[in-house]
């Protein structure tokens, strides 16, 4: 127990450590806005950053991502389609670079958890108002003398 | 409902979460799942840094149970693996290929000299092409590949004594039957 939390913040504080990847050479490309560039600036928007993982492959200034948005270039000049050079990085870095996972058994969770859970909130939340209006029509309508008694018991008490 | 039941219902979607979150939490983001496994190591010719008239083709290694240590010069967490890599070269039970990732030659070259020269040949990615090739993108990375060709493993980041000895050398054993 004690090592899995020490593992799990030692994990933490090494992630930024651990791996590089940033060679000292800075690789920088000046670009006016062709419709080239527009389709490429919108397809680096839908693929992630493999180092530094929040960020797309159009924001990212990490070496990698110049790399990949060369060879993403490249490729669409090659005349290859979005879902070709999407396949391509998927080939080599794994559904991870796609901001949309695709939908898969695996990933089902992701894409239908949030309704399910909708599902499931929304039944509590009828059987609990139902619950209720029960409760409250059936304290409008007190049945027999016991009712009665324990309702003048209790406002007794609240006098008292 | 019972009071039980009341009780018991949070109770289990706190455990489910708790869970989760102790799962997910242990993981390390960085270890994303290389689709790479189990398939084959795409191939690459380039030259060697220490002999640059020569080249090494990822055919050249067919029936080999071979490494594929990616490094470079600028990458500080290198020099933590870059032991256990000399060590393992001395024992001699799998030749360990180096693949010199976005580097000067001459700046590779004087880093093997200073800090000892494991692999068997090192090949030169200059551009970082067969990098992406091979889905790098934190450096240093270890592939395990088989005699024909495949893939068997990927370590992300600096190798340490746990996962060469626990995983990669007996991986590595079970391959070479």
């Amino acid at each position: 127990m004690k090592a899995r939390v020490a593992l799990a913040l030692l994990l933490l504080a090494g992630a930024a450590a651990a791996t590089e990847m940033n060679p000292p050479q800075q690789s920088s490309d000046a670009s006016g806005m062709s419709a080239l560039d527009l389709r490429l600036k919108r397809l680096e928007g839908d693929l992630r950053c493999l180092v530094c993982q929040n960020q797309t492959l159009a924001d990212s200034n990490a070496e990698l991502a110049a790399d990949l948005r060369r060879e993403v270039r490249e490729l669409a000049v090659s005349g290859k389609s979005d879902e070709e050079i999407k396949a391509y990085l998927v080939a080599r870095y794994g559904d991870f670079v796609l901001y949309d996972p695709p939908v898969e058994p695996l990933t089902w969770m992701l894409w239908f958890g949030p309704f399910a859970l909708l599902v499931v909130g929304g039944t509590v939340w009828w059987i609990v108002l139902r619950r209720r209006e029960r409760l409250a029509s059936s304290a409008a309508s007190p049945s027999g003398a016991n009712s009665a008694e324990q309702a003048r018991k209790l406002l007794d008490d609240g006098d008292g | 409902m019972t009071k039980a039941l009341r009780w018991a219902i949070p109770l289990a979607i706190f455990i489910v979460l708790v869970a989760f979150l102790w799962v997910g939490l242990g993981r390390d983001p960085r270890q994303v799942p290389s689709p790479l496994i189990d398939k084959p190591a795409p191939a690459f010719r380039l030259s060697k840094l220490q002999t640059p008239d020569e080249t090494l083709a990822s055919g050249d290694l067919r029936g080999t149970v071979w490494l594929l240590n990616v490094w470079a010069s600028w990458c500080v967490s290198c020099r933590v693996e870059h032991p256990l890599l000399v060590q393992l070269a001395q024992q001699n039970v799998v030749p360990v290929y180096g693949l010199d990732y976005k580097d000067q030659p001459d700046d590779g070259r004087a880093w093997l000299a200073q800090h000892g020269n494991p692999y068997t040949a090192s090949i030169v990615d200059r551009d970082g092409r067969v990098g992406i090739d091979y889905g790098v993108y934190g450096v240093p990375e270890t592939f395990v590949i088989d005699k024909t060709g495949i893939i068997r493993y990927k370590q992300i980041g600096p190798l340490t004594e746990e996962v060469l000895q626990g995983r990669i050398l007996p991986l590595v054993r079970e391959l070479q039957r």
